[in-house]
């Protein structure tokens, strides 16, 4: 759960961008950054090497303003995709809210993206965290490319979905963003629930707010 | 465990923190004293105000001290308890607090790097005393409510407004 200042009056929220290398993590969080009005975030930075891969983590704050005499702030930050920078990937994960896996849907792809998701994973379970209880959404970039992936492979590989155990919480969950669709169900007597999607072109922009919405509103759902 | 350990920063913490840093900076004579979260948020900042962005400060500064962590580690250490950055005119001390918080000073030529370590030492005995119990008591359940009710709808309209509807 997010740090509560009760004497500054602030909540922050830690919003952590992770997927395999070049998949549009940094995109993302450009994007949000050119279009949120400039009084509602602060700077950017991005630790990045030469050729502007990122080398530690990009890092943006949105502030949403006073909400109840608190002051809610969004952290955006990614991870370096690169296979071999999972020292620094780990420590961003560090105290997180909220995640999203950023997926490259081209075909040739999708082995990074498995071997990410596994990443993230054991990142998190290292830390103590359980990712299949933690606000978590799925971005399915670079839809306009020709050689994308259909949905429906991407989510076999990526999002079959866990199994939920918590009696509680085995009830039929209507994924609010496509209708028709669930994000926990039953099969075959089993409960299963899996991460919301969005199919997004990062570099126009297109999902990148839905994607932003879904994981803020979740994450703040957790304050209450 | 879901997610991050959960804890929270009451105004009497906020008291207590001002105490101990007022009285070091005035004895290290250095200028500003900054706490930072091991997450990379800003809970505290004693002393002259800052010139820079707080907040990126705070990413950095978290991000500065896990990765100087793990060299530790590589090294077979179980921790740097300390970082120094020397400027020309402006340095930057960093000790570790609690396991859970960094303690940053910023202090210039007027004083020296001798004095702030040793000062250090006795204000950072004293925030882990106050950290220590501020985490006992947030795991022990007598954390106040988080948010009041109406927080939640307001915050889902807030974010539709300034992420797009």
């Amino acid at each position: 759960m997010s740090m509560i200042n009760y004497a500054s009056r602030e909540i922050n929220c830690k919003l952590v961008y992770y997927g395999p290398g070049l998949g549009g993590k940094t995109t993302n969080l450009e994007f949000v950054y050119n279009k949120v009005a400039p009084g509602a975030r602060g700077k950017m930075i991005s630790l990045a090497t030469e050729t502007e891969r990122t080398l530690f983590f990009d890092f943006l704050p949105v502030d949403l303003g006073t909400i109840r005499g608190f002051k809610v702030k969004f952290h955006l930050y990614t991870v370096p995709g690169q296979v071999y920078y999972n020292a620094s990937r780990k420590l961003i994960l560090k105290g997180v809210d909220g995640v999203v896996f950023v997926a490259d849907s081209q075909l040739e792809r999708m082995e990074a993206n498995v071997e990410a998701m596994q990443n993230l994973y054991d990142n998190m379970q290292q830390h103590g965290y359980d990712l299949t209880r933690i606000p978590f959404a799925i971005q399915y970039n670079k839809r306009d490319l020709p050689n994308a992936s259909p949905i429906a492979e991407l989510q076999a590989a990526l999002n079959p979905g866990w199994p939920v155990e918590d009696p509680a919480r085995q009830r039929m969950l209507p994924d609010p963003d496509r209708p028709g669709e669930f994000l926990v169900w039953q099969e075959d007597g089993q409960w299963y629930e899996r991460a919301p999607y969005f199919e997004a072109i990062a570099a126009t922009g297109e999902g990148v707010f839905d994607t932003l919405k879904s994981i803020s509103k979740a994450v703040v759902k957790t304050l209450g | 465990m879901s997610g991050a350990s959960s804890w929270s920063f009451r105004e009497e913490d906020a008291r207590r923190i001002n105490e101990i840093l007022s009285a070091f900076l005035g004895e290290a004579g250095a200028r500003t004293a900054l706490i930072v979260d091991r997450t990379g948020q800003l809970i505290a900042t004693v002393g002259e105000e800052v010139q820079f962005d707080p907040t990126a400060f705070a990413s950095l500064t978290a991000a500065d001290f896990s990765a100087n962590d793990q060299l530790a580690r590589m090294l077979g250490e179980p921790e740097f308890g300390a970082l120094f950055h020397q400027g020309e005119r402006e340095s930057m001390y960093l000790a570790d607090i609690a396991r859970r918080v960094i303690l940053v000073v910023l202090f210039d030529n007027s004083t020296t790097l001798g004095l702030v370590k040793l000062r250090v030492r006795t204000a950072a005995k004293e925030l882990n005393q106050v950290f220590t119990e501020m985490f006992e008591r947030t795991d022990d359940g007598t954390a106040p409510p988080a948010v009041e009710g109406g927080f939640l709808g307001e915050a889902e309209d807030e974010i539709d407004r300034l992420f797009g509807a």
